[in-house]
């Protein structure tokens, strides 16, 4: 099988990998980074968003030789060591997450957002995370942790 | 000793119980770290994958694997490689794990053999080069269908079960009367429609065998339902058969039958296999095969006197089961005890049926038969309001249930009774009802209303269905300082992790951080009952919170033998060594005062019931038709709320739910296959279809919950499809008795008129 070579999380992997092999396939299966979750196959739920040259990218949407040469950053390459992301801080904080399932890619979607715009409001949020899927939390939180987790990327300055 | 408790519980109240404490599994799902089933390292694990039938209904000749196909690391499984009974344990006995050669197809979709293989896409390979022999059966596809055609799939008139409730009269002759005689009678016909959980995890199982025991791990509500099913399928004793629940990403009902089957499925190919095998489905499978909520017809005769009062109720409930019993039965049961509404009426007639069709089997969703009932009975108080001219929420707060009022099954509401409680939150915060003609954002003209619900969730099991079940929870000292508990409810994201870990705390007067809540599995665990019904916090966090006081007091009672002082904290490690690893383990019993006659339907349906009310604004769209919610506010009574951030996400989530089965989400059958089974199609809420949702918690204590705590998780998804058909009621001058208010059915009933 062909090689590839993937940088992912700040690390330089080598990996097998066929030419329609699936970014996320390659993320779970070869790298075992299972953070990044499967909850469609028709690029609806956004639970396997992961960033690719810093913007969101739903990774079942990508072919893994596509990202080669990229910097693929997953949930798991988000904290640093165990100080978590302000984001990540903040949905744990504001109750942002039930099942936990949409979580990670719903994370690395409002980083992106987050990124672009420095304070976004709720309508701003809300129209940015349209593709990230949550069934369990009415979203409310979700979008109140996104806010608080852009404060947080600000160093704290609302 | 008990005065010290109390105090200690006292001190600590304010410390754990009633603080929104993070999420306990919080960090891990933030960090990517917590592991659903399709995240575990099975070393040498195969994956499996179902051969479904493409018929609603016939008979399976056989079953021919294409030559062509190289089979050599394939393992096939058929019906007759099932080593017990051929059977999903549950109500009844009538669903097989896999059709038979010679066995007849009930539904689309159905498990007629399994392969596994050392990837998934060989097995997907695999299964496509099975095809099956089939004679087709004419199907029954509809609730009439079932009712009056010519075809019998169950017994001799298609009915699965059918109960009766009867209050003030004791003939059918009674209630036509009652109707006749009363000043006014509102007769509708109502619909709702099959909606699909939609958790985000889908469906996932792995099964391997050690030493000639079956050990399951998975996706999952109910651990000891699925140990249940395996035995007699599995022909092992109890002991060789190991359920546990991995990280569960949602559940809704979802996963609390259907699980059964996919364990079984893993159990049989894993025993052939001889290695693990994990059955992941795809999104498309998960929706076309598991279990949806009953479509429900639903007949409701309200009669008022001159001044409006309720006379007579007669409600004639009709659900779809699908092809098999599961869960139909209980559904319906909670279908006809919620029926009348949380309304006085001196005469009622509730019947209802649950009928056999070669649709798959509806089941378990939050909820669970009440929201279809409520949907019919808040439309039909909607009604009644309107024809007496009267003001909607006074006309409900006028003609409410009480304490000391009677309901529907004569039981006698003796407390924590939130009518006026949430009725009062819901007009405090209502402000101005919306102006009917206006623009929307977008500049589209719309046509605007204001609607409201006020509905009651019974919690808990029904009847005797908690002592029947006698769940136990378990509280044990640990080392090292720590506390353990152990019970089979399961965090599927509702938090109860977090719940049992505060009423521990508070029951034993620690620190949170002394808390495990362990891993529900069948071989640690005590059965708990199933996470259900309302009933994880009301009832299994009871048992946790006496299991702690138990505990504490053992600890407190050793520290009296040996002249030791301190609290529970310092106390706890020593004790530790002196005691060992001791444990409570208590068992649920019911308040005092609960009668319930399972012949004749009457008595205490619920030991307590949760209340609730909803306000819903909408703005038709009259160029595109669509209902978009432009406000809701609701207000739940929960008893006492553990953690109140957990409560209020638990009513969000819950209002969303019934929102999208308001407006967007229907599951469209077609020749009884689901022809809309994708995210695509299957629609559910986004962020953009969803309103900011106001949630006010009300707390009037049940006496006999932890902390006065009573059931939440389905009381919000009971009432905001009737407020929100109440609101385009208003807006649009044209009643919608059907659910969803989609777009297409708004252009058909507006005709075109706009």
């Amino acid at each position: 099988m062909p090689k590839l070579t993937l940088r992912v999380n700040r690390q330089t992997h080598t990996i097998d990998c066929s030419a329609s092999t699936l970014l996320v396939e390659a993320l779970r299966e070869q790298l075992r980074l299972t953070g990044t979750h499967v909850g469609c196959d028709t690029s609806q739920c956004g639970a396997c968003t992961v960033h690719v040259d810093g913007a969101s990218v739903k990774s079942c949407t990508m072919l893994a030789v596509e990202a080669e040469g990229a910097e693929i950053t997953t949930i798991e390459g988000l904290a640093d060591g165990d100080k978590l992301h302000p984001m990540q801080a903040a949905f744990q904080e504001h109750h942002g997450l039930q099942c936990g399932f949409c979580t990670p890619g719903m994370v690395m979607s409002a980083v992106d957002l987050c990124k672009r715009v420095k304070a976004p409001s709720e309508p701003e949020v809300r129209t940015w995370l349209e593709g990230n899927l949550c069934r369990c939390t009415g979203y409310h939180n979700i979008v109140k942790a996104v806010m608080a987790g852009a404060d947080g990327m600000n160093g704290g300055k609302p | 000793m008990d005065s010290g408790t109390a105090s200690a519980s006292r001190r600590v109240t304010s410390e754990a119980v009633g603080t929104s404490l993070p999420r306990v599994d919080g960090i891990a799902k933030v960090t990517g770290r917590a592991r659903y089933l399709d995240d575990l390292d099975a070393v040498g694990a195969w994956h499996g994958v179902t051969v479904r039938s493409t018929i609603p209904h016939g008979i399976l000749d056989g079953l021919d694997r294409d030559p062509a196909f190289d089979w050599t690391d394939i393992v096939v499984v058929t019906a007759a490689d099932i080593p017990g009974q051929n059977v999903i344990t549950l109500i009844e006995l009538d669903q097989p794990a896999l059709v038979p050669v010679g066995g007849t197809i009930r539904h689309v979709d159905e498990a007629i053999a399994l392969v596994a293989a050392p990837t998934r896409a060989r097995a997907f390979a695999a299964a496509r080069a099975i095809t099956a022999r089939v004679t087709p059966l004419v199907p029954v596809l509809s609730i009439e269908d079932a009712l009056t055609g010519p075809i019998q799939l169950h017994g001799a008139d298609n009915v699965f079960k059918r109960f009766a409730i009867r209050k003030g009269h004791a003939t059918d002759g009674e209630i036509e009367a009652a109707l006749a005689a009363s000043a006014h009678v509102i007769d509708s016909v109502y619909r709702t429609s099959p909606q699909e959980q939609m958790y985000i995890e889908p469906q996932a199982m792995m099964a391997e065998w050690r030493e000639g025991a079956c050990h399951v791990t998975g996706s999952m509500q109910c651990p000891y339902y699925v140990h249940k099913a395996m035995k007699p399928l599995l022909d092992l004793h109890a002991e060789d058969v190991i359920i546990s629940q991995t990280v569960t990403g949602g559940g809704f009902g979802g996963k609390e039958e259907y699980p059964s089957m996919i364990a079984a499925h893993a159990a049989l190919l894993a025993k052939v296999a001889q290695r693990p095998v994990k059955i992941v489905y795809d999104r498309d499978e998960d929706i076309a095969a598991t279990t949806k909520r009953h479509p429900a017809l639903i007949r409701h005769r309200l009669g008022l006197d001159a001044l409006g009062n309720p006379t007579v109720i007669d409600v004639d409930v009709v659900m779809d089961g699908g092809a098999y019993a599961t869960l139909s039965a209980v559904v319906l049961s909670r279908g006809v005890l919620h029926a009348a509404g949380p309304y006085k009426c001196p005469v009622v007639r509730i019947v209802g049926r649950v009928v056999a069709t070669n649709h798959p089997p509806h089941g378990a969703f939050r909820g669970f038969g009440a929201p279809q009932t409520t949907f019919a009975y808040e439309r039909q108080i909607e009604k009644a309001a309107r024809l007496m001219g009267a003001d909607p929420l006074a006309y409900r707060r006028r003609h409410a249930l009480r304490a000391g009022d009677t309901t529907a099954t004569s039981q006698v509401l003796g407390y924590s009774v939130a009518t006026d409680e949430v009725l009062d939150a819901i007009e405090q915060c209502a402000g101005t009802p919306p102006v009917r003609d206006g623009v929307n954002a977008s500049g589209a003209p719309v046509k605007r209303g204001r609607g409201v619900c006020f509905y009651f969730h019974g919690a808990g099991f029904t009847g005797s269905g908690e002592q029947r079940l006698a769940g136990r929870a378990t509280v044990a000292l640990a080392a090292g300082g720590r506390f353990e508990v152990r019970a089979s409810s399961t965090d599927i994201g509702q938090g109860a992790i977090t719940i049992f870990t505060q009423l521990a705390a508070d029951g034993l007067g620690v620190d949170a951080s002394r808390i495990d809540v362990i891993d529900p599995n069948t071989a640690r665990v005590p059965d708990s009952g199933p996470t259900v019904a309302s009933r994880t916090c009301m009832v299994v966090g009871g048992l946790v919170e006496a299991g702690a006081k138990l505990i504490a007091a053992r600890i407190r009672a050793w520290a009296e033998s040996v002249g030791r002082a301190g609290s529970i904290e310092d106390l706890a490690d020593d004790a530790f060594g002196a005691l060992g690893p001791i444990a409570e383990t208590t068992q649920y019993t019911p308040p005092p005062g609960i009668a319930w006659d399972d012949a004749t339907y009457t008595g205490a349906a619920y030991p307590v019931f949760g209340w609730a009310a909803c306000l819903v604004d909408v703005a038709v769209d009259l160029d595109t038709y669509e209902v978009a919610i432009e406000r809701c506010v609701q207000a739940v009574d929960v008893g006492k709320a553990i953690n109140p951030a957990i409560v209020k996400g638990q009513i969000e989530g819950g209002t969303l739910q019934a929102l999208g089965w308001a407006v967007l989400e229907n599951v469209v059958y077609k020749n009884g296959k689901v022809a809309n089974a994708t995210m695509t199609n299957c629609i559910v809420p986004t962020f953009a279809d969803a309103p900011e949702l106001e949630t006010i918690i009300v707390e009037v204590p049940y006496p006999f919950g932890p902390h006065g705590a009573k059931g939440v998780g389905e009381i919000p998804m009971d009432g905001p499809a009737a407020a929100v058909a109440n609101a385009v009621a208003l807006a649009l001058g044209v009643e919608f008795d059907e659910l969803p208010i989609s777009p297409e059915v708004v252009a058909q009933r507006l005709g075109g008129q706009s």
